[in-house]
């Protein structure tokens, strides 16, 4: 059978957002820290845009081109393999995680490893790759500081860009402390600290591991090139040192050109870290005899990209190239966090992709459209132009409602689109106004209502609606 | 100019000083203000919780309601938006070819009060005197959806005997979000603590918006907490006079 969506194994069963989010905004530290990192990321990454005069040129130009490529998927998709085959690298395509997961895992055992270094990846987060390698017994080591963090802790990501922003350098100290074997007994909180037990512990694995696995930032069509942009360097190790390198590519990575490639790496960089140019940026084509992998296999993962792709206005989610800046500016991730997500893609963009990935059928997936406030900022820094705001209001009508919510508004609906309906509840408004508000304020609301009056006061109805008053004051002048 | 009010069910119901104050603005500046009688909802927020087939017959209450007028007028930036950002998407989505003509021909001319003022009738100075110190909050819709950029910051400078207190982080939400609010209460009311926070800070008595929906939400936040600053549309202030 084919699966239309894809699967995030390692999320499954996780509570729906309302409730996770309940529980993330009374967790002090956690505010704290998120405050603090949302805040600075966000301040430098409007400095960095600024200092491009044609930055909405250049994400209108990356708009199209991504529109152009996702229209046109099929052709690209043979043209990469074609060019990857041709330059000595092995494609594999994968319709779901479980797939994917089979492939790389008997690509591993293949080779003999029982180690495997990893380049930070969403697409392996997505498919939980991770743990279908060590129910196989594998080891994956995680390389990126703050993913090696978020592995060491046993932990979930909670950013796209830094999956350890919801913790502070006190925690990170801890956590090495506990967990990274040959961790400094003396070592404190400073960050230069942190950063060298942490290099001192991957340096062993690089200069063991055999295997290395990767995702991709972009995958060239025409020169059947792979792209991944980093800062630490850690990548640029996994890409070269290994024999074996094992990219996991989502469908929807693709550029047709190699030109196309310089409109994305002046968006990214600024977008991501605020950063003009990012540190490091591999490419690779295949294999070369005396230099890097003797051995390149890529892994084409659908996961529920296809039917995302089949959707007009939910597809625009495709074009996304994972910087995080969306996470950054929003109000309601800044106060949550991303693991209320249930998702390795958190806030506003895993809001509109994990439901459509995975299908909006479980209580996480079903609550995600509606965890926003439709403020619009996520959709003014995507440097691809994503409606994230439309495509939230879109993916919130295809869901199934609560049948007493949807009685509510079917009747709500009934009253406000008829002028005498709405009168009519007006004067019943008016007329309970002494009752339901003595102090002219509402201090507690029945039902569901009760959200809004926990913490807020609602006013009172007024003596006389404005349809009244007009009528009243002007009746005869309409 | 003959202008019609589109009041919204929200300042109808709660808020009707606000739509009585749009009027005695527009009437002081010499236009005259109908009040078309069929209008009622314009379906955002049945559109925005995912009930588009509830808020299709809206929107076809209000194009019935408003054909013909040179230019409609309303105290909400959201509703505006939603009128002008997604009634053509919802015509579309449902094939109504005849309501997706008149909404070409109505939506361009539904203006949010402070940009019908300030940027179609040329009028940033309406001879209002206010002698308190306010703080201005851009809704969220005004700002990033609507993009009614500097129109009501000019409006609230003319006013007389008022004194304007920067906003710390004004562009950020306040946290309503329309059904968010109920849904994600907990996290609404994070939201705004810190926007209360902000508007404590300027020491001002009166926090305005050109939405009472966000400010019936920040209100109610003030109000709970017994700050004594008070929201106001910023229709009202501009009605205001010696």
């Amino acid at each position: 059978m084919t699966s239309v969506h894809g699967e995030m194994p390692t999320y499954l069963g996780m509570p729906a957002f309302p409730d996770a989010a309940k529980r993330a905004v009374a967790d002090t530290q956690l505010r704290a820290n998120l405050t603090h990192a949302t805040h600075t990321i966000r301040t430098k990454r409007a400095g960095a845009v600024a200092e491009l005069a044609d930055w909405e040129q250049l994400r209108q130009a990356a708009k199209a081109i991504k529109d152009h490529t996702l229209a046109n998927l099929d052709t690209y998709l043979i043209q990469l393999e074609d060019n990857v085959t041709k330059a000595g690298g092995h494609v594999h395509w994968a319709r779901d995680a479980q797939e994917a997961n089979q492939i790389v895992t008997g690509l591993v055992k293949a080779q003999n490893a029982s180690k495997v270094v990893k380049v930070k990846s969403m697409t392996t987060q997505e498919i939980g790759l991770n743990d279908a390698l060590e129910a196989h017994g594998l080891e994956p080591i995680e390389t990126d500081l703050a993913e090696l963090i978020v592995q060491l802790g046993h932990d979930l990501p909670s950013h796209i860009l830094v999956p350890a922003i919801h913790k502070n350098r006190a925690e990170i100290r801890e956590i090495f402390r506990r967990e990274m074997p040959g961790a400094p007994p003396d070592l404190t909180d400073d960050p230069a600290q942190l950063a060298a037990a942490a290099r001192a512990h991957l340096r062993q694995a690089f200069l063991e591991a055999r295997v290395a696995v990767s995702g991709a930032n972009f995958a060239i069509a025409d020169t059947g090139s792979l792209v991944v942009v980093e800062s630490e360097g850690n990548g640029r190790m996994c890409l070269t040192l290994p024999d074996t390198l094992i990219s996991v590519v989502g469908i929807e990575k693709i550029l047709p050109s190699w030109r196309d490639l310089e409109v994305f790496l002046a968006l990214l960089p600024r977008s991501s870290t605020a950063e003009r140019m990012n540190p490091y940026t591999s490419i690779w084509t295949g294999v070369s005899p005396a230099d890097g992998p003797r051995e390149f296999h890529l892994v084409l993962l659908d996961n529920g990209r296809t039917a995302t792709l089949a959707d007009r206005t939910g597809r625009q989610a495709l074009r996304c190239i994972r910087c995080s800046a969306c996470l950054n500016v929003c109000p309601v991730y800044e106060r949550t966090g991303g693991h209320a997500y249930g998702s390795p893609y958190p806030g506003p963009i895993g809001a509109i992709i994990s439901p459509q990935l995975r299908g909006l059928g479980s209580p996480v997936d079903a609550s995600l459209p509606f965890a926003s406030t439709l403020c619009g900022a996520c959709y003014e820094v995507c440097p691809v132009a994503i409606n994230i705001p439309e495509a939230l209001v879109y993916l919130r009508a295809k869901i199934k409602h609560k049948r007493s919510e949807r009685a509510v508004f079917h009747l709500s609906g009934m009253v406000l689109r008829s002028p005498r309906g709405l009168a009519a509840a007006q004067r019943a408004a008016s007329a309970s106004r002494r009752i339901v508000a003595r102090s002219g304020r509402i201090r507690r609301l029945p039902g569901p209502l009760h959200g809004w009056t926990d913490t807020r006061d609602a006013p009172a109805p007024p003596a006389e609606s404005f349809r009244a008053w007009w009528g009243r004051t002007r009746g005869g002048k309409q | 100019m003959r202008i019609a009010l589109f009041v919204t069910c929200l300042t109808d119901t709660m808020f009707p000083d606000t739509g009585k104050a749009v009027v005695t603005v527009l009437e002081r500046l010499g236009h005259q203000v109908e009040f078309p009688a069929g209008q009622a909802c314009c379906g955002q927020m049945h559109f925005n919780t995912g009930y588009r087939d509830d808020a299709l017959p809206m929107a076809r209450g209000f194009v019935r309601s408003f054909a013909g007028y040179e230019a409609i007028v309303t105290p909400s930036a959201s509703c505006a938006s939603m009128i002008r950002e997604y009634y053509p998407a919802l015509a579309q989505e449902a094939g109504d070819q005849a309501l997706a003509a008149a909404v070409s021909e109505i939506a361009p001319r539904v203006h949010e009060l402070s940009t019908l003022l300030v940027d179609v009738l040329g009028q940033p100075d309406v001879g209002a005197y206010f002698p308190h110190r306010v703080t201005y909050h851009p809704t969220c819709h005004g700002l990033r959806m609507l993009k009614i950029g500097d129109a009501p910051y000019r409006l609230l400078r003319a006013v007389r005997g008022l004194t304007l207190a920067e906003l710390p982080e004004a562009e950020a939400c306040c946290g309503f979000g329309g059904t968010f609010a109920v849904k994600n209460a907990e996290v609404s009311a994070a939201i705004c603590a810190d926007k209360v926070a902000a508007i404590r800070q300027t020491r001002a008595e009166f926090v305005v918006a050109t939405d009472n929906s966000c400010l019936m939400h920040i209100g109610g936040a003030l109000s709970r907490q017994r700050s004594g600053v008070a929201t106001k549309h910023l229709a009202e202030i501009l009605a205001s006079a010696e």
